[in-house]
């Protein structure tokens, strides 16, 4: 490895790596605006710059290759007086306005004129003023306060793939706008907020809300949707005031997206905060002794196996283990988790995950996409996706049409023929896919639920096990789920398929069920006759509009809790608030049930809640891994081949979950994404 | 020079007449295929060329799309480049050079004479509509300052009183000749001058 030498100590480094890279290799902190690891190299703000010998000038070093033999000094008189002259620079037409900044406190700016900044002014002009720009809901401008880094035109332009924010105008006169001042069309477009390194980009829903020093942080675990992106909640008393991703290769990298960072604020609304009982048509206040009471008294009528529950989209792993202990004591296994009746095959783990990871997708060299919208569905693994298409310009095709996903691809056809045709080696395409040496197949939810989703993915993954494409090193099997619980609550079996149909769905429609237990479920669609229902959840939406009881519980937020990611990773999910009201956290409200009923041995406790749910889950190896591979190379189930529409159903991306739905936030953003689409403002 | 502003009335639709759709093709092929949208330049200044010397809005996407690059870019690229303009400007447009050679000579009593004779502001359009002038950096005419240059033509050498007699003719629709005002053939010396013995023309 080439050798450089940084403040007369020896470094070795990498080839193609970049002076600051070897800088930090050597553990000296360069001080930087524009550069950003995730990013392409601007090279404009010159806070970098060091001194390379046989130079008669400083180099700015985040453009500057490192090669063999270069003498970099970053700690002499010349390099901080180049530096000291650059941020004098900078800070002539910042305006002093930190105590009234929102970026105070986190600033980069500001930091770094602790060490570099002059503390008189000697520019005596009138300072620059420049107009706010408008750039939607989640956005707050102030551009005055602009350096000009130019960190948000290019995460746009490259890991949003909406290329709508620019530099207009040149010199003084430059201005960082997005295109005539309209709101960025983008799932990921409030990460600009945390690439910005000034207070000129901040968050408008969190605006004067609180200073960074006040918050409590809290690293935690996503839940809008099954990626788990690690995020870290930052609370002010018990109030989550905002979240912010927290960095994580494997996973989403540095971003997250709209969903996850600005549905908090509907953690504060539309909560329930004590248990109601419906009486006379009405939900009226009770007391949690009289609301189990009447649970109680109603489980004690009901016959076992008309006893059903349903667990929601952001359960965690403790919570749906105690619930299924709480079911097995009242002699029911009548569980299921599908909001809709897609098909999955529980045999095996590799059926229901992502197997390539997501950091794998960078690998692939071939995309196939069947009856998925990944932008959607999700956000983050898209990214990753077009990281990879613009990186390598992989071939990415789809079977379905998922509309704008922010990179080519093209649409092999909308009909469940063309899988048929793949399967059977016919055709133009099958050839591409065996040509290619890591291709990714991934099968949305969408595909799944089709009447032939059990031939889609039984037969596409005999054709990738045919073709040696299932194997340790790269398994090409991919299913996309939606939902945060998803995968967790199969490696527990709340699922009712052991046959491979749905008779959860049959009875509930021919309404055989006459206890309901829904457990933080509201996407499951119902036609109530006369079940008697219980919703137990933390929102008041279309869950509780329709339960005879109702229990609140906790938020994802307010318990700890496991969560497994569409990769199968276990990951955890940590308390940073507590629950709103006489909420409690949902498997203390299965003990107070099972005590009613008069259960003395089957007391939960977190920890064993815990362990258990662990030892549950198919070929775990550790916390935050991926699991381990294992393949059971049986027979294929034979299915019947049905030619259908491959529909790729809309997902309602802001209002997806409870806590969205509560979102104020979230449904200004849906308000705008629906006008901008009704306008055809599109490229 | 400030930022400059789209205007706020623009047309609907702008489309490359048949003849300069001719050129545009002759451009595209200057580039290759992958980098087609280098040919973003000269097809703003065609796109201005066409529609009365201003580049509207809907000349900047029907670019973009034709470029297939995004509307962001074709607008910043118009945004930086001075001579592109974005609001309508007078059939005379009159760009008076104020940088240091020119001002020395005497570009500030043209100034003067254009607020009093067009408009009071730079980029405004004369009451009759005819005319709008701006300060613009050097055109790179020194020898001759102070200048001007109206569409494509240089006036060159002026004082106040020709200036103004220029900008009349300009109202009246009846522009004087380019060139030189005092009788000089392009940046020939005014007077025949002889140094030992020999012509210096």
């Amino acid at each position: 490895m080439p050798k450089i030498i940084i403040n007369e100590k020896e470094i070795e480094f990498e080839k193609g790596m970049t002076v600051l890279q070897a800088c930090e290799l050597a553990d000296v902190e360069i001080p930087r605006f524009c550069y950003h690891e995730k990013l392409s190299i601007a090279g404009n703000c010159r806070m970098c710059l060091v001194e390379m010998e046989k130079s008669a000038k400083p180099i700015a070093s985040c453009a500057m290759p490192a090669a063999e033999g270069m003498k970099i000094k970053t700690n002499t008189a010349f390099v901080e007086k180049a530096r000291k002259g650059v941020m004098e620079f900078l800070l002539a037409n910042h305006p002093l306005d930190c105590p009234v900044c929102d970026q105070g406190g986190e600033c980069d700016l500001q930091d770094q004129s602790l060490y570099y900044g002059v503390d008189k002014s000697r520019f005596v002009e009138n300072k620059r003023q420049v107009k706010e720009k408008y750039m939607g809901p989640l956005i707050k401008t102030q551009m005055t306060r602009c350096i000009h880094c130019t960190r948000c035109v290019r995460f746009a332009t490259e890991v949003a793939g909406v290329p709508e924010i620019g530099a207009v105008g040149r010199g003084e006169n430059m201005e960082i706008t997005t295109y005539l001042e309209k709101s960025m069309e983008s799932e990921l477009s409030a990460n600009v907020i945390d690439l910005c390194p000034v207070g000129a980009l901040t968050s408008k829903p969190y605006a004067f809300e609180a200073r960074p020093w006040e918050l409590k942080k809290t690293e935690s675990i996503d839940v809008m949707d099954a990626v788990g992106s690690n995020i870290r909640v930052d609370t002010y008393n018990w109030e989550v005031k905002r979240i912010l991703p927290r960095l994580n290769n494997e996973i989403n990298e540095e971003w997250i997206s709209d969903k996850t960072r600005y549905s908090c604020d509907g953690l504060l609304k539309q909560r329930l905060d004590v248990p109601y009982v419906k009486k006379d048509n009405k939900f009226q206040k009770v007391s949690w002794d009289e609301a189990i009471e009447v649970i109680s008294k109603k489980i004690k009528e009901t016959k076992p196996e008309e006893i059903a529950g349903h667990v929601g989209d952001m359960v965690n792993l403790e919570n749906a283990l105690g619930f299924k202990k709480l079911f097995k004591f009242m002699k029911s296994d009548n569980l299921e988790f599908r909001e809709k009746k897609f098909y999955i095959n529980t045999e095996e783990k590799m059926n229901y995950i992502f197997n390539s990871s997501i950091k794998g997708i960078e690998e692939s060299d071939l995309i196939l996409l069947v009856g998925s919208n990944p932008r959607h569905e999700a956000t983050i693994l898209n990214a990753r996706i077009r990281k990879s298409y613009v990186k390598k310009n992989i071939p990415i095709y789809s079977i379905g049409n998922p509309g704008d996903l922010t990179y080519n691809y093209k649409i092999i056809g909308n009909r469940t023929d063309e899988i048929k045709k793949i399967v059977n080696k016919e055709g133009e395409f099958y050839e591409k896919f065996l040509l290619a040496k890591k291709p990714l197949f991934i099968i949305g939810e969408s595909a799944l639920e089709l009447k032939s989703g059990k031939y889609i993915f039984e037969e596409l993954k005999n054709f990738l096990r045919l073709n040696n494409l299932i194997r340790e090193d790269w398994n090409a099997l991919n299913v996309l789920v939606q939902n945060a619980s998803t995968t967790g609550l199969i490696d527990l079996d709340i699922i009712s398929n052991r046959k491979g149909d749905f008779d959860f769905f049959e009875n509930l429609n021919l309404g055989k069920f006459k206890f309901l237990f829904l457990l933080g479920s509201d996407n499951l669609e119902i036609k109530k006759n006369n079940e008697f229902i219980v919703y137990q959840g933390s929102h008041g939406d279309r869950g509780a509009e329709i339960a005879d009881v109702i229990l609140p519980s906790a938020t994802y937020t307010e318990q700890n809790g496991l969560y497994e990611n569409l990769e199968g990773r276990v990951q955890e999910c940590k308390k940073a608030s507590y629950p709103i009201g006489e909420a409690k956290e949902d498997w203390k409200i299965f003990n107070s049930i099972l005590e009613r009923l008069g259960s003395k041995d089957d007391i939960l406790k977190f920890g064993n809640l815990r362990n258990e749910s662990l030892s549950l889950i198919k070929n775990f190896s550790k916390i935050n891994e991926l699991p381990k591979f294992k393949f059971n190379k049986s027979k294929k189930d034979t299915s019947e081949f049905i030619s259908e529409e491959i529909f790729i159903k809309n997902l309602d991306y802001y209002f997806s979950n409870s806590i969205s739905r509560s979102s104020k936030t979230m449904s200004e953003c849906r308000q705008i994404r629906q006008k901008l689409k009704k306008t055809g403002t599109n490229n | 020079m400030s930022l400059k502003k789209v205007h706020d009335v623009q047309p609907k639709e702008f489309k490359f007449t048949e003849e300069n759709l001719n050129k545009v093709e002759e451009i595209l092929k200057r580039y290759p295929d992958k980098n087609k949208k280098s040919a973003v330049m000269p097809f703003l200044y065609l796109a201005q060329k066409q529609n009365n010397n201003w580049i509207p809005l809907a000349a900047m996407k029907y670019i973009a799309n034709y470029l297939s690059m995004p509307y962001i870019s074709v607008y910043e690229v118009a945004t930086f480049y001075t001579m592109y303009n974005l609001a309508p400007v007078g059939k005379y447009f009159v760009q008076v050079c104020t940088t240091s050679p020119c001002l020395i000579r005497g570009a500030d009593k043209i100034v003067k004479i254009c607020k009093e004779k067009i408009s009071p502001n730079e980029n405004e359009i004369s009451k009759k509509g005819s005319c709008s002038w701006m300060e613009v950096e050097c055109l790179g005419a020194c020898v001759n300052g102070p200048m001007m240059q109206i569409n494509n033509d240089y006036y060159e050498d002026l004082n106040e009183k020709n200036t103004k007699e220029i900008l009349e003719s300009l109202i009246k629709d009846k522009p004087l000749k380019s060139g030189s005002y005092r009788g000089r053939k392009n940046t020939a010396p005014e007077k025949k001058q002889t140094i030992n013995g020999e012509n210096h023309a």
